[in-house]
């Protein structure tokens, strides 16, 4: 038996040699968790490494993973505590669809514009690459982001970044500005509102402002430096840079220009906003500003005294983040922390601060400010202006308790 | 001959590296302007809009023609729909659709245990029309006929308490149904700032 595991572990390390290998039976003397580990050479600099390939893969060592959401899995969160940096991988760009993610074939697809314009018009994939191009670096959120911290529902303290918080991802979106195709078509001086419909089994819609149709909004066909993924709307979307996810329509197929809103259940019945004093805000599309420490956070441990980095993400949906301030002492007192280049509007923006824990409970919080001058209020302000039952746009400060042994855990709102 | 041709491109290399050296030898001048159109695309036809146009504003524009009774929408729901929205709307492994109740002063921000219904929150009536007829049932998107959606939403509607029993919906009968929300709604007041809305 013995011999045989001998064997198993010898073809493994010689597999080696052209790659790493997947995890073999466990070694008399090896725990389960060092058994499933991935296998690579003792020493690399005495075997020739694998040779190039056609798509690339992610180390084994590291396996960032989305989670969905309910057993329906109409959405997914991106692992916020897996990521440096402000760009999102395509992979792991957060999901929120309503009927699945369609199958389309590029040589099929055409958008069309009409309703309130001169020249109703028809575009295949070939013609929109053909205009006149964009690319921009800008955050996306989904206005639900959030609730589990807003709520507290059952004072989860051992959740991660990603459950907290991981509706929000940040890429570079690339295409045509929609301003340029309303030309085309010759956008009535009439036109106030949009309609962008997806081409999904739930035939998606939004009803758009105007202003933000001329102002940013891109009908994008890349992210990343390549296609859209399909359930980020391949092979085009609507990206409205700093707005709510949900109106940024996936799979876009037609936009109908018109003098007034039509009402889509999304935008009457779902993203509203009712208020204390009995009223409910209707196209309530902009995402205020906000920040998340995203480490230390569960279910990271702080393995002794002395420095570590707080690090974590910082966006407004109205324009740069101007500062993030940090309290390593439960909000006695903040500092600011360091933000790292490039610090660019309706995008992630990286923070940074340096922190030396001495050890005993502490809890870490982080409040950006924007350059309206807005600031991330606390839960309590939070709760104050819009209610505990409200639905979205849930933006408060977010807290970590680290225990005296070093765990952390989240400490919701503070 | 070979050796004539290789000192050939070794000189054209260099001269061509020399050129791209010298920015100064090349035009600068401004991007040309934007044209007035860029001649993309082509003209829709009248058959495809109305093909894809199937959107109903709130004044009733893009109602096709068509009716249905509270009668008959019981029938198709009975088919269609309880499976999900449960035997009279009270909500299945999809969302509930009927109730009034809003509490005190339209209560939905602070009272968690309020949900939101066609009756108490949905703000017009021509929103049911349409996200039913482009959208549900859920298992069969878009197979629903504008006969048995105006049907579909008379039913939800006599369920609500918001139509009579024997109320027709059609093009002219349903925009001028008054959903109990529709002036609970107001416009986004929040513009940045330091006040938190």
């Amino acid at each position: 038996m013995d011999g045989r595991k001998t064997i198993s572990r010898r073809q493994a390390l010689a597999a080696g040699t052209a790659g790493i290998v997947g995890a073999a039976l466990p070694i008399a003397g090896q725990s389960a968790e060092q058994a499933a580990r991935p296998r690579v050479p003792a020493d690399p600099t005495k075997v020739q490494g694998p040779l190039s390939t056609d798509v690339g893969g992610r180390s084994p060592f590291e396996q960032p993973k989305r989670v969905s959401l309910g057993a329906r899995r109409t959405s997914s969160l991106t692992p916020l505590q897996d990521l440096d940096g402000i760009i999102t991988p395509s992979d792991l760009h957060f999901e929120r669809h309503h009927g699945g993610v369609p199958a389309i074939d590029p040589a099929q697809y055409s958008l069309l514009i009409h309703g309130l314009v001169d020249r109703p018009l028809v575009f295949t994939l070939a013609d929109l690459r053909r205009f006149p191009g964009r690319s921009m670096i800008r955050m996306m959120e989904c206005s639900g982001n959030g609730g589990r911290a807003y709520r507290r529902e059952g004072n989860q303290t051992d959740v991660t970044p990603q459950q907290v918080d991981g509706l929000t991802s940040t890429s570079e979106w690339t295409g045509v500005p929609l301003a340029t195709l309303l030309r085309e078509a010759g956008a009535s001086p009439k036109a106030r509102w949009l309609l962008a419909e997806g081409m999904d089994a739930a035939v998606m819609t939004r009803s758009i402002p105007i202003e933000k149709a001329y102002d940013d909004a891109l009908i994008a066909y890349g992210q990343n430096g390549e296609a859209l993924r399909p359930e980020q709307g391949y092979p085009v979307r609507l990206f409205l840079p700093g707005v709510e996810g949900n109106a940024s329509i996936k799979w876009l197929r037609r936009i109908e220009v018109a003098d007034q809103p039509f009402m889509t259940r999304e935008e009457t019945s779902k993203y509203t906003d009712p208020l204390p004093d009995g009223t409910a805000r209707i196209f309530s599309l902009d995402m205020d500003a906000k920040s998340l420490i995203t480490e230390p956070a569960f279910p990271d441990k702080l393995t002794g005294a002395g420095w570590w980095e707080v690090r974590g993400l910082a966006w407004s949906g109205r324009g740069k983040i101007a500062k993030v301030d940090i309290s390593v002492d439960g909000g006695k007192s903040w500092q600011p922390a360091t933000l790292d280049e490039p610090v660019l509007p309706k995008c992630h923006t990286r923070f940074r601060f340096p922190f030396e824990w001495k050890g005993g409970e502490t809890t870490l919080l982080s409040r950006a400010t924007d350059d309206t001058g807005y600031t991330q209020p606390t839960l309590d302000v939070l709760l104050a202006a819009r209610g505990p039952a409200t639905a979205y746009h849930f933006n408060h400060i977010r807290g970590w308790k680290v225990l005296a042994d070093g765990a952390v855990k989240f400490a919701g709102g503070a | 001959m070979r050796m004539v041709v290789a000192t050939a491109l070794i000189a054209l290399t260099a001269s061509a590296f020399a050129v791209a050296q010298s920015g100064a030898r090349t035009t600068a001048g401004p991007a040309p302007a934007a044209p007035k159109s860029y001649g993309l695309g082509r003209v829709a036809t009248a058959d495809e809009i109305k093909t894809l146009d199937i959107d109903v504003m709130p004044d009733g524009r893009g109602l096709p023609a068509g009716r249905g009774t509270v009668a008959e929408g019981a029938a198709i729901y009975a088919a269609k729909c309880r499976s999900c929205h449960g035997a009279a709307g009270e909500g299945g492994s999809a969302e509930r659709l009927v109730g009034r109740e809003s509490g005190p002063n339209f209560n939905f921000a602070m009272d968690p245990t309020l949900v939101k219904t066609v009756g108490n929150y949905w703000p017009y009536a021509t929103t049911l029309y349409d996200y039913t007829y482009r959208a549900m049932p859920f298992m069969a998107p878009g197979t629903l006929t504008p006969n048995e959606t105006y049907a579909l939403v008379a039913y939800i509607l006599a369920l609500n308490q918001i139509v009579p029993d024997d109320a027709v919906m059609d093009q002219a009968s349903l925009p001028k149904v008054k959903m109990p929300a529709r002036d609970k709604f107001v416009p986004d007041n929040r513009k940045g700032g330091k006040l938190v809305k």
